[in-house]
């Protein structure tokens, strides 16, 4: 019932957030500049931020970059996470050493510590567009260890088993039995591994947008709407500035809660 | 355990060396390395400007750099931050205490409540508390540690409380997982079922039995919490190292920004190693 639950919850925020287009009153920039800061009103269902722009807008603008970005970040960490855990754990010697190795010296490095230093490295001329493209694939690209591990540990197991035996006797063998038989027979572990992800890079994301490291301006992104909670003064007096903190709350609760049932055991 | 001990100071010595690496290709990529302001000056001849590209010339070998780089590491000098105009290591000497102290308290604040509560829980176990307490760690996890920051200042509390609530439901996960398992323990069950008191089970039987892989998940705590000094300490206006590295990332200053993440892993290992170590001598002495 939970997971029903959170599965709809997450299919009815997903719709609604690629449906900002025909939903938002307004666009994400469009500014009002004669109500800075206004509470919710049927013009403005959750009010309007320091200069003006619509938060309801935002907030969905802001859902669908992020709802739609995590998941393809998730989509490069998980690949890379079969490509180095996988191919390593199903090679097996010395490249499955070197590999967990690499693995373990990446899980060390302290997350938010190395996402700021690459983030830095970032040329500050992009384009809203490229930044927050870069900042998720900077995500993606940083994000495989842990999820490598977990291949790794599974394409081991699968490496010795009575399945790859037979296939290697009937002349099956390298690229051809690693995607044949490895990869199909890995997908529940890096469906799972997939799953883990996106909520895992959606809160990255919004630690780097509050630290003004994330998705820049005027683009939202549940980040950058967080970020307003800088300028607020009173929860009691502004309660309805944390709309964005309860969608994303809600958001990756569904993700946790559809998880559970996902995690097939190999 | 000697084996043991001689593959951490590899592991840490690995990293190290590969850090101080990376540390140094970044900083030879920056933008505006090797750029002399006084190339500039309108007053100097050709020849002039000549040896002065000849004198940065010898860091256009990355490896070459790399060795200086750690020569002068090794010796103390850790470059001067771009932004502050001040020696790095200087810096850090300034700041490491401050970010100890804080992720110390928030670590003790943490571990205090999320081991009593996963303790109490465990042992008692009544449903309804068992649900409140796992749909509050559940919310806590859900939270990005940055507006545990941001509320924190809203509400005037101390820095330190937001740390031990960003730590609080990792450990408190952890701890309930590990000591339910240990209560279902057939030596335990029976020690119940013989009458021992809660408290005995709990200090005789129950935390001998998970002690090596809490020690583990103090090892990861420690990870979380330094992890954790960068949103509160940007947000609260903590003068530590985790709003030195934040300074850094804003002002591109990458000298000051790698020698900052090359100490933070340092510090993450060294407790994981000290962990794992320390785990296995418990375990040892267990069984």
């Amino acid at each position: 019932m939970p997971r029903k639950l959170a599965c709809l919850v997450l299919a009815l925020v997903t719709a609604a957030s690629l449906a900002a287009s025909w939903l938002a009153p307004a666009g994400y920039a469009t500014q009002f500049r004669e109500a800075p800061n206004a509470p919710p009103s049927r013009r403005h269902l959750l009010g309007t931020d320091q200069v003006g722009r619509d938060l309801f807008s935002r907030t969905l603008y802001g859902t669908r970059i992020s709802l739609l970005l995590a998941p393809a970040a998730a989509l490069v960490a998980t690949t890379l996470a079969a490509g180095i855990g996988g191919v390593a754990g199903f090679l097996g010697g010395v490249p499955e050493r070197v590999a967990m190795s690499l693995t373990n010296l990446f899980l060390s490095l302290p997350w938010l510590f190395l996402l700021i230093t690459i983030r830095a490295l970032l040329p500050l001329n992009a384009s809203p567009l490229a930044s927050v493209l870069a900042t998720f694939l900077m995500l993606g690209l940083l994000g495989w260890a842990a999820s490598a591990r977990v291949l790794c540990a599974g394409a081991r197991a699968l490496r010795t088993s009575e399945l790859l035996l037979q296939a290697r006797a009937l002349g099956l063998h390298g690229p051809r039995l690693f995607a044949v038989h490895v990869i199909s027979n890995l997908k529940p572990v890096l469906y799972a591994q997939f799953w883990i992800s996106i909520p895992t890079f959606i809160l990255s994301e919004a630690n780097l947008g509050i630290l003004g490291l994330g998705v820049p301006e005027p683009m939202p992104s549940w980040g950058t709407l967080l970020k307003e909670l800088e300028g607020v003064t009173s929860l009691t007096e502004q309660p309805w500035k944390l709309a964005p903190l309860l969608v994303l709350i809600v958001v990756v609760t569904s993700f946790q809660l559809a998880l559970s049932r996902q995690e097939v055991p190999l | 355990m000697r084996r043991k001990i001689a593959r951490h100071l590899i592991a840490i010595t690995a990293t190290v060396l590969l850090g101080g690496l990376v540390s140094a290709v970044l900083v030879r990529i920056s933008p505006g390395f090797a750029i002399d302001e006084n190339q500039l000056d309108p007053r100097l001849n050709a020849e002039s400007l000549r040896a002065l590209r000849a004198s940065h010339s010898s860091e256009a070998n990355i490896l070459r750099f790399y060795a200086g780089y750690m020569n002068r590491a090794v010796h103390g000098d850790l470059g001067i931050s771009h932004s502050l105009g001040q020696p790095v290591g200087r810096l850090l000497r300034d700041r490491v205490p401050v970010t100890g102290r804080l992720a110390a308290g928030g670590l003790a604040l943490a571990w205090t409540f999320a081991f009593g509560l996963a303790a109490a829980l465990a042992a008692v176990r009544i449903s309804t508390c068992d649900v409140l307490a796992i749909v509050l760690s559940g919310i806590l996890l859900c939270l990005p540690a940055a507006v545990m920051a941001l509320l924190s200042v809203l509400w005037n509390a101390p820095a330190s409380l937001a740390v031990a609530l960003i730590v609080f439901p990792r450990v408190f996960t952890y701890s309930r997982n590990l000591l339910l398992n240990s209560y279902s323990l057939p030596h335990i069950v029976t020690a119940r079922a013989k009458g021992l008191s809660k408290l005995r089970t709990l200090f005789w039987h129950v935390l001998p039995s998970c002690a090596p892989s809490l020690v583990a998940v103090g090892g990861i705590s420690v990870n979380i919490a330094l992890s954790a000094a960068i949103p509160v300490e940007a947000l609260c206006g903590v003068a530590g190292v985790g709003s030195l590295a934040w300074q850094a990332a804003m002002a591109r200053d990458l000298p000051l920004l790698v020698n900052v993440t090359v100490l933070v892993t340092l510090v993450t290992l060294l407790s994981d190693a000290g962990a794992d170590v320390i785990g296995y001598v418990l375990s040892t002495r267990e069984n």
